[in-house]
C-alpha cells in the first residue's frame, strides 16, 4: 500500500514541480487561522506574564503575587489532589461498566445511554447538578434526617474534607463517560478470537481479564488517562458552583484575578503555570503515542 | 419423526441457574449505575419545578411533591437568561460554520493528499488540543479589546472555532478516508472539474458524517464556559450568565440554571448516540 502510495506521490510531484501541491492551499486557512488564535495569544501571555500592569516594565512581580497569595498553594494542593484521586476512580468505574456493557446485558442501549449523557454536560451543569444534592437543605441532609441523624454542612469553607467529597463525587459522575467512552470504543476493536481461545485453552474470567482484555486495551486506557488528565487540570465551575470560591482551583484563580481582582497580568502567569504543567503532560502523550507506533511497526 | 417414549435423561439443571444468577447480578450492577447517573438529573428536575416555598421545606420531598413553574419561570424571566441563550445559540452555529469552513479543506487534504510537512501537520494539532482554554482566553481578551471586537458574539466565536478546529479537522478527515476514491475518480473521467467532483460527489456522501462532527463542536460552544464569561462582558453565553450571577443569586435560581444547562445534553446524546463511539471514542484521541 505505501508502495503505490510512494509511487503516486512521486509522479505528483513530477507533474507539478514548479506546482504547489492544492493540499498546501487546503491547508492553508487553518494554519494561518492556529497562527492568529494560539500562537500569536500565547506569545502575548508570556509578554503580559513577565511585564508590569502598571509602569509596562519587564518584571518578576507577578509571579511574587501570584505565590504569596494564600489561595495559590491552596489552589495547587487541590487540584492534584483531585487529579490523584479522581482519575484513578473514574478509570476502575469505567472499565468496569465497560466490562458490564461488552456482557450485553438486557437493555444495553438504554444503560449506554444513561451512561453516556455527562459526556454533554458541561462542569457548570454538573456543579449545579450536585449542588442540589450537598445543599444545607439540600437531598443528601434530607436523606439523613430520613434516617433519624444529623444534617451536615457538606459545602462549608469550615470543612474542606467534604468541600473536597463533594467536588470529587460532581467530577466522577460528570466525567467517567468519557473514559467509558474511548474503552468501550477500544473494547470493539479488540478481535474476539483471543479471548474465545482463552476460554477453549480453559482460562477463566479473571485470567482473560487480566491477561487478554486489559493488555489490549492498553493503548485506549493511555489515551484516555492523558486526555483525562489535561481536561482534569482545567476543572474549575464544578467547584465554584458547589462552593463558591472557598474551594480554589488553579484554573477558578485565574478567572478569580482576571475577572474579581482585575489584574491580567497575574492571571496571566497562572495560565502559563497551567499551560506548562499540560505541555508536560501532552509531550508524555506524544511519546507514548510514538513508541506505540514504534511497537506497531515492529 | 419416532421420538417414542424416551426415559427423560436427568438434566444437571446447576450450570443454567449459575448461568441465570449471573445474569440477574449483571442486570443489579446496570440499575446501580444507571441510578447514579440518571437520579441527580431527576433531582435537579424536582428541585427545578418545585415552588420557592417548597425549596425552603426540609426535609425535602424526593417526588415532585410542591410541582410549581415559579422557579422556572423566574429563572427564565431573569436579566440575561434570554439573551444568553440567543448570544450561546449564535456562538454555537457561528463556531461550527467557522470551524467547519476551515476545517473541512485541512481534512479533506489529510484524507486525500500526501504532502511534506503533513506528519508535522497532525503532531501540531495533537499538541494545540492540549492547550488549556485559560490559556488562550486571558491574552485574547487583551487583543480582541485592541480590536474592538471584546464583549461580541463573534469573539467568543473566534475562541471556540480555534478550540474547535484541532477535533474538526481530525474528524472531517476521517469522514473523508470513509467516502472512496473510486467514486471521485469516476466522476472526474466522467467530465467533472476536481471541484465538481467534490461537490457533486464526495460532499453528499461525507455530509452525515460531517453533520454529525458539527454537532459535538455545538456541543463544546454550549458546553464552554471560562472562555466565554472573560470574553464578554455584557453579551454573555448562557452558561457565562448563569456562572457570573452564581455568587449573589438564590437556590431556586441555581437549581433552575442547572436543569436548563442539562436539558440540551439529554437531546445531544439522544440524537448522536451512533456517533458516540466512532467520534468521542476513535477520532478525538
Amino acid at each position: 500500500m505505501s508502495s503505490t502510495a510512494r509511487a503516486a506521490v512521486s509522479a505528483d510531484s513530477r507533474r507539478g514541480r514548479s506546482r504547489v501541491s492544492p493540499a498546501f492551499w487546503l491547508i492553508l486557512p487553518s494554519i494561518v487561522f492556529m497562527l492568529f488564535l494560539f500562537a500569536y495569544p500565547m506569545v502575548e501571555g508570556i509578554r503580559a506574564g513577565f511585564t508590569s500592569d502598571l509602569t509596562g516594565a519587564l518584571t518578576l512581580d507577578n509571579w511574587g503575587r501570584m505565590v504569596n497569595d494564600p489561595y495559590f498553594t491552596r489552589a495547587v494542593r487541590n487540584t492534584l489532589l483531585l487529579i490523584v484521586v479522581v482519575i484513578p476512580v473514574q478509570f476502575l468505574f469505567a472499565i468496569i461498566m465497560a466490562l458490564l456493557l461488552q456482557a450485553k446485558p438486557r437493555g444495553t442501549a438504554l444503560y449506554f445511554y444513561l451512561w453516556a449523557i455527562p459526556l454533554a454536560i458541561s462542569d457548570l451543569a454538573a456543579g449545579l447538578v450536585w449542588l442540589s444534592i450537598f445543599a444545607d437543605q439540600g437531598y443528601l441532609n434530607s436523606v439523613l434526617v430520613g434516617f433519624g441523624l444529623q444534617p451536615f454542612s457538606w459545602l462549608s469553607y469550615q470543612s474542606p474534607g467534604t468541600q473536597f467529597l463533594a467536588v470529587a463525587m460532581a467530577e466522577v459522575w460528570r466525567a467517567t463517560s468519557l473514559v467509558l467512552v474511548i474503552i468501550v470504543s477500544g473494547m470493539q476493536g479488540i478481535p474476539k478470537d483471543y479471548d474465545e481461545a482463552a476460554a477453549v485453552l480453559g482460562a477463566n474470567y479473571w485470567q482473560r481479564l487480566r491477561h487478554i482484555t486489559l493488555p489490549l486495551l492498553k493503548p485506549s486506557l493511555q489515551v484516555a488517562l492523558i486526555l483525562r488528565t489535561i481536561l482534569a487540570f482545567q476543572t474549575f465551575a464544578v467547584a465554584q458552583a458547589l462552593t463558591g470560591e472557598s474551594f480554589p482551583l488553579l484554573v477558578g484563580e485565574t478567572y478569580r484575578w482576571y475577572s474579581a481582582l482585575n489584574n491580567s497580568n497575574v492571571a496571566s502567569v497562572y495560565s502559563l503555570v497551567i499551560m506548562a504543567i499540560s505541555m508536560i503532560t501532552a509531550v508524555a502523550y506524544l511519546r507514548i503515542l510514538r513508541d506505540q507506533s514504534r511497537q506497531v511497526a515492529k | 419423526m419416532t421420538t417414542g417414549t424416551r426415559t427423560p435423561v436427568p438434566v444437571d439443571l446447576a450450570p443454567l441457574r449459575s448461568y441465570r444468577r449471573r445474569r440477574g447480578l449483571l442486570q443489579v450492577a446496570c440499575v446501580i449505575i444507571s441510578a447514579f447517573m440518571a437520579v441527580p438529573i431527576y433531582l435537579i428536575a424536582v428541585a427545578a419545578f418545585s415552588t420557592r416555598a417548597g425549596l425552603n421545606q426540609f426535609p425535602q420531598p424526593f417526588y415532585p411533591a410542591n410541582f410549581g413553574t415559579e422557579t422556572m419561570s423566574t429563572f427564565l424571566s431573569s436579566t440575561g437568561i434570554t439573551a444568553g441563550f440567543i448570544n450561546s445559540m449564535t456562538v454555537g452555529i457561528g463556531t461550527l460554520l467557522l470551524s467547519s469552513l476551515v476545517g473541512a479543506p485541512a481534512g479533506y487534504a489529510i484524507a486525500r493528499y500526501m504532502f511534506r510537512g503533513k506528519d508535522s501537520y497532525q503532531l501540531f494539532l495533537l499538541f494545540t488540543r492540549a492547550l488549556p482554554i485559560v490559556v488562550l482566553s486571558v491574552p485574547l481578551a487583551r487583543v480582541f479589546l485592541a480590536a474592538q471586537i471584546y464583549d461580541r458574539p463573534v469573539a467568543v466565536i473566534l475562541l471556540h472555532s480555534a478550540l474547535a478546529l484541532p477535533t474538526t479537522i481530525l474528524i472531517t478527515s476521517s469522514v473523508f478516508l470513509a467516502v472512496p476514491v473510486d467514486a471521485e475518480e469516476a466522476a472526474r473521467i466522467f467530465g467533472c472539474t476536481p471541484v465538481g467532483a467534490f461537490m457533486r460527489v464526495v460532499l453528499p456522501l461525507a455530509l452525515p458524517g460531517m453533520a454529525a462532527a458539527s454537532i459535538f463542536t455545538f456541543v463544546m460552544s454550549w458546553n464552554e464556559v471560562l472562555g466565554a464569561t472573560i470574553l464578554t462582558f455584557s453579551q454573555r453565553t448562557l452558561p457565562a450568565q448563569v456562572l457570573s450571577s452564581l455568587a449573589d443569586s438564590p437556590l431556586a435560581y441555581r437549581f433552575a440554571g442547572g436543569l436548563v444547562l442539562v436539558i440540551p445534553a439529554l437531546i445531544f446524546i439522544a440524537i448522536m448516540r451512533k456517533y458516540l463511539l466512532n467520534m468521542w471514542g476513535t477520532t478525538i484521541r
